[in-house]
C-alpha cells in the first residue's frame, strides 16, 4: 500500500448505499439544458439556432480558445431556445435547449476512429478535443489541454480511482463496471506520451475495484499497475495524488507536468477510449445520487443537460423533503438552489441531505486546538489565515500562503469550535485578486 | 416535487462530530484519574474544594456574559476545565473563599477580558495560580496525605495546617527526601503537594487517555519532561546518583500536571509541531533554571506562563515547509508569498 501524503481527514464514507448498485441509465428527458460553459476555460459560441434540427452527439457550441471544450447535443432533436438559464455553480449562464424528438439519430459523421493503435498520439489527442472531453472527477479541466501541456514532459501516468470524498461511488462503480475501457483509455494515453509503465491509484476502501483492475491487466496492460492508497480524504486532490504515488511535490503555481507527472480521472481516462473507438463525443455520465433524504440511492448513466430535478425523480423522489442540495461531494460540491439546473460534465454526484446532517453551524469561536493545521494537506496555518482574513489583513494571508490552499475543506470539516475556514480563504484569494487587479494591470 | 428552499452553504457540506465541548469533555474525564486519587489521599475536602473551584469559575463565566450581553459560552465545558485545573494548583486546606478569587483572576480578568476562548495568551488557572501566591500563607502549606481517611480535614471552618514539607523543598536544597518519600510514593501521590498534582501515575494516565483520544499529541509533554529529565540527568545537584535524582525532579511538584494539563493547553501553546516542541523543551529548560537557581522551590507555573507568551513568536518562526518547495530553496527565497 502507498504511504499518504501528510495531512488530511477521515470523514465517514458512507459509500455504503451505493457501491452495489450497477449503473443504470437513465432515459433522456424531454428537453436537456447545455449551458456554453462546463468546464474551466473559455465559455463556447452556440453554432446553433433556435428551431434547428440537431443530431446526437452534433456539436452545437464551439470555441477556438485552446482552453476550452466543445458542446454537443446530447439527445437529437430541436433546438428550442438559446437563452440564459440557471447552472449548477450557482448562477445563471447561456445555454442551449434541447427538445428531445425521443429518435437519439446519431450525427452521420460519428464512426468509430479505430483504435489507440492504429491511431498517431496527434490524431487521438484531436479526437480527445473533438470528443469534448473534460476532467470527469469534478474539476472539468478540458483533457486534451491537458495532455498537451503535459507533452515531452511526462514521465509518469497516474490514473485517478481515489475517489475519496463521501457518498460517491461513479467511479468506483465504473471500474467495477467497464475495467477494459479504463485500460484502453491508459493505453491511448500511454501512446500520447511515449510511456512504457502507467499507476492506476485506488483507495484500499475499494478493494473489489482493485482487484477487478488487477485481474483485467495480464491480458492487456504491461506496464500498467495498480497502486492501492490509504483511505484518507483529500487523497484524490491532484498535488496529494502525485506526492503519493511518486514522493514528488508540485510546486506552488505549477502544473503536475513540472515534476514529470500527469493525472486523469478514470471515468475520463475510460471516455477517451470510448471516444476513440466509437467516435461518440461526451453524452453522458455516471451520476451517484445518494444522501439521507434520496428514497432509492443509485448510480446513473445520465446525459449531459438533464435536469436535476429528473435525476432525483428518477430515483423515486425524495423520502423527505431535504434541507440541502450538492452538486458533488460533501467536502467540496456545489449546494444547489435550484433544481431546473443540469447536469454538467463534472457532476459526478447529487445529493441530498434531510436536516441533520450538514446542519447550521452555531457560533463559531477558535479554540486554537491546532487540528486544521494538522490537516491541512498543503501545510497551511488556517487557524491564522483566518485570523488575518477576519482582520483583514491580506498581505499576511499572502505572506502566509493563501494561494496554496486547494479548497479541500478539511481544515472547516476537523475544526471543533465550527469556523467557516474554506469560505473565509476562498474570500482572502478573492479579495488579493481585486487587489491585484487595482494596482494596475 | 415542490421547490422549496435549500439551504445554500459553502463547501465543506460536513463536520466532525468533536466540537468544542467534547473536546472539554475529554479533559475533564481525564483530570477525573487524578481528582479520584485526590479524594482518596486528603478526604472529601479535596472535592469540595474542586466543586467550589469549578462552580466559581462556571459562574463567572456565566455572569460576565450576561452582564456584557453576550452569548453565553457555559456549555462548552471550559470553565470547568479551568475550575478543575485551578483547584489541582491549590493545596487541598486552602480557605473556600481563596479559589473563589481565583476564579474571578482566571476566568474574567485572564480569559474573558481578552474575548473568551482561543483569545487568552495566559493559560488561566495558572495566572490565577501565580496571582494567589500573594495569600503565601494559605499556598504554601501542604497537608500530608492520609490515604483513606476520609474525614482527614474538615470540610467547615478553619483547616488546622498540618504543614509537612513537599519533596520539592527537599531537592530545592540538594537532598532527596529518601526517608520522608520514596519515589513509589511520589509516583502514587502519597506526598505532600497541591490537591491535583501529587500523583504523577495518575496524572500520566490521564494524559494518555488525551493522547488516545486525540485531544492533545504527545509532543509537548513529551518535550517537557524529556528536557527536564535531561538536564536534571546531566546535572544533579549535591551527591545524588544522577538516575535517582532525575527521578524526583520529574516526579514531584506540578510538573507532570504541568506538562501533561497545562502546557498542552490549545490556547496558549502553538498550533505548529515544530512550535510544539520548541515550546515543550522551553518549559523544561526555564523549570530547571527556575529549580535550581531561584527563590522558590517550584518552577512549573513560571517556566510555561514565561513560554505561554512567546506562543504566536513560536508559531511564525516554524511555519511548516511550502508544499513543492524544498527547504534549502526556502531560505534563499525566504517565505516568498509568489511561486
Ligand atoms: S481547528 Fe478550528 S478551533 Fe482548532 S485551531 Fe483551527 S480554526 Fe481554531
Ligand atoms: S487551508 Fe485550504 S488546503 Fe489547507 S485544509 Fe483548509 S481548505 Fe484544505
Amino acid at each position: 500500500m502507498i504511504f499518504p501524503f501528510q495531512g488530511g481527514v477521515h470523514p465517514e464514507g458512507h459509500k455504503d448505499a451505493t457501491r452495489q448498485k450497477p449503473i443504470e441509465p437513465l432515459p433522456p428527458p424531454a428537453r436537456v439544458v447545455l449551458p456554453v460553459s462546463m468546464h474551466i476555460g473559455a465559455p463556447c459560441e452556440p453554432v446553433v439556432k433556435v428551431g434547428q434540427h440537431v443530431l446526437l452527439g452534433e456539436k452545437i457550441a464551439v470555441s477556438a480558445s485552446p482552453v476550452s471544450a466543445p458542446i454537443h447535443a446530447s439527445v437529437s432533436g430541436t433546438v428550442a431556445a438559446v437563452e440564459v438559464c440557471p447552472h449548477p455553480n450557482g448562477g445563471r449562464m447561456l445555454s442551449v435547449v434541447l427538445e428531445n424528438d425521443g429518435a437519439d439519430a446519431p450525427h452521420p459523421d460519428i464512426r468509430p476512429f479505430g483504435s489507440a493503435e492504429t491511431l498517431t498520439a496527434e490524431e487521438l489527442i484531436a479526437v480527445v478535443r473533438e470528443a469534448g472531453l473534460v476532467g470527469l472527477g469534478g474539476a472539468a479541466f478540458p483533457t486534451h489541454t491537458k495532455i498537451a501541456s503535459g507533452l515531452g514532459k511526462v514521465d509518469t501516468l497516474i490514473v485517478n480511482g481515489a475517489e475519496c470524498e463521501p457518498y460517491i461511488t461513479s467511479d468506483h462503480r465504473v471500474m467495477l463496471e467497464t475495467p477494459e475501457e479504463i485500460l484502453g483509455g491508459v493505453r491511448a494515453l500511454m501512446k500520447i506520451y511515449g510511456l512504457e509503465s502507467a499507476v492506476i491509484a485506488v483507495e484500499t476502501n475499494k478493494p473489489d475495484a482493485v482487484e477487478t483492475l488487477r485481474r483485467t491487466l495480464p491480458r492487456r496492460g504491461d506496464g500498467v499497475r495498480v497502486a492501492p492508497l490509504a483511505t484518507r480524504y483529500p487523497q484524490g486532490a491532484e498535488k496529494q495524488l502525485i506526492r503519493a504515488v511518486t514522493g514528488r511535490e508540485v510546486p506552488p503555481g505549477a502544473l503536475p507536468a513540472a515534476v514529470g507527472a500527469a493525472v486523469f480521472n478514470v471515468d475520463t481516462v475510460a471516455s477517451i477510449h470510448r471516444a476513440v473507438t466509437t467516435g461518440m463525443p461526451l453524452l453522458r455520465r455516471v451520476v451517484t445520487v445518494s444522501g439521507s433524504a434520496v428514497s432509492n440511492p443509485k448510480n446513473l448513466s445520465v446525459r449531459i443537460g438533464t435536469p436535476l430535478r429528473a435525476v432525483f425523480e428518477a430515483t423515486g423522489g425524495f423520502r423527505e423533503q431535504p434541507f440541502k442540495i450538492i452538486m458533488g461531494g460533501p467536502m467540496m460540491g456545489v449546494a444547489q438552489h435550484n433544481l431546473d439546473a443540469p447536469v454538467v460534465k463534472g457532476t459526478n454526484a447529487l445529493l441530498a441531505f434531510s436536516r441533520g446532517e450538514g446542519k447550521p453551524e452555531k457560533e463559531p469561536v477558535c479554540i486554537r486546538c491546532g487540528r486544521c493545521v494538522s490537516a491541512c494537506p498543503m501545510r497551511l496555518l488556517p487557524v491564522y489565515l483566518y485570523h488575518y482574513e477576519q482582520k483583514n489583513m491580506l498581505a499576511e494571508c499572502e505572506r502566509m500562503r493563501v494561494s496554496d490552499c486547494i479548497e479541500c475543506g478539511s481544515c472547516s470539516y476537523i475544526c471543533p469550535g465550527r469556523l467557516h475556514l474554506v469560505h473565509s480563504f476562498r474570500t482572502a484569494k478573492q479579495k488579493l485578486r481585486e487587489a491585484r487587479k487595482r494596482g494596475g494591470n | 416535487m415542490a421547490d422549496t428552499r435549500f439551504v445554500v452553504s459553502s463547501s465543506p457540506h460536513i463536520r466532525a462530530e468533536e466540537d468544542t465541548r467534547s473536546i472539554m469533555l475529554d479533559v475533564c474525564i481525564a483530570l477525573a484519574f487524578p481528582l479520584v486519587i485526590a479524594v482518596y489521599f486528603f478526604g472529601l475536602r479535596a472535592l469540595t474544594v474542586t466543586a467550589v473551584s469549578v462552580a466559581a469559575c462556571v459562574f463567572f463565566e456565566w455572569a460576565y456574559r450576561k452582564l456584557l450581553k453576550k452569548p453565553s459560552s457555559v456549555r462548552d465545558l471550559s470553565a470547568v476545565v479551568t475550575g478543575l485545573l485551578l483547584a489541582f494548583n491549590l493545596p487541598v486546606s486552602v480557605p473556600y473563599w481563596l479559589p473563589v478569587v481565583g476564579a474571578l483572576v482566571a476566568v474574567v480578568v485572564v480569559k474573558q477580558l481578552y474575548g473568551g476562548i482561543g483569545k487568552n495568551f495566559l493559560n488561566p488557572a495558572l495566572a490565577a495560580r501565580v496571582f494567589l501566591f500573594s495569600f503565601p500563607v494559605w499556598m504554601t502549606s501542604f497537608p500530608k496525605p492520609q490515604p483513606g481517611q476520609w474525614n482527614a480535614l474538615p470540610l467547615w471552618g478553619p483547616v488546622d495546617v498540618v504543614s509537612a514539607a513537599t519533596p520539592l523543598s527537599f531537592l530545592k536544597h540538594g537532598a532527596l527526601p529518601a526517608d520522608a518519600y520514596n519515589l513509589q510514593d511520589l509516583l502514587l501521590g502519597q506526598a505532600p503537594g497541591s490537591l491535583g498534582e501529587v500523583s504523577a501515575l495518575m496524572l500520566l494516565l490521564g494524559g494518555v487517555y488525551l493522547v488516545v483520544r486525540r485531544v492533545i499529541t504527545p509532543r509537548i509533554p513529551v518535550a517537557y519532561l524529556g528536557t527536564v529529565a535531561a538536564l536534571t540527568f546531566l546535572f544533579p545537584k549535591g551527591d545524588a546518583a544522577p538516575l535517582e535524582w532525575m527521578l524526583y525532579e520529574v516526579l514531584s511538584g506540578g510538573l507532570v500536571l504541568g506538562a501533561v494539563f497545562m502546557a498542552t493547553d490549545y490556547t496558549t501553546s502553538p498550533v505548529t509541531k515544530r512550535g510544539q516542541w520548541i515550546f515543550g523543551i522551553g518549559c523544561g529548560l526555564l523549570t530547571v533554571f527556575i529549580r535550581y537557581f531561584g527563590a522558590y522551590p517550584e518552577g512549573v507555573s513560571y517556566a510555561i506562563l514565561v513560554m505561554n507568551a512567546c506562543v504566536w513568536l513560536l508559531d511564525k518562526i516554524s511555519l511548516p515547509r511550502r508544499f513543492g518547495v524544498p527547504r534549502l530553496t526556502r531560505f534563499i527565497r525566504k517565505g516568498g508569498g509568489k511561486a
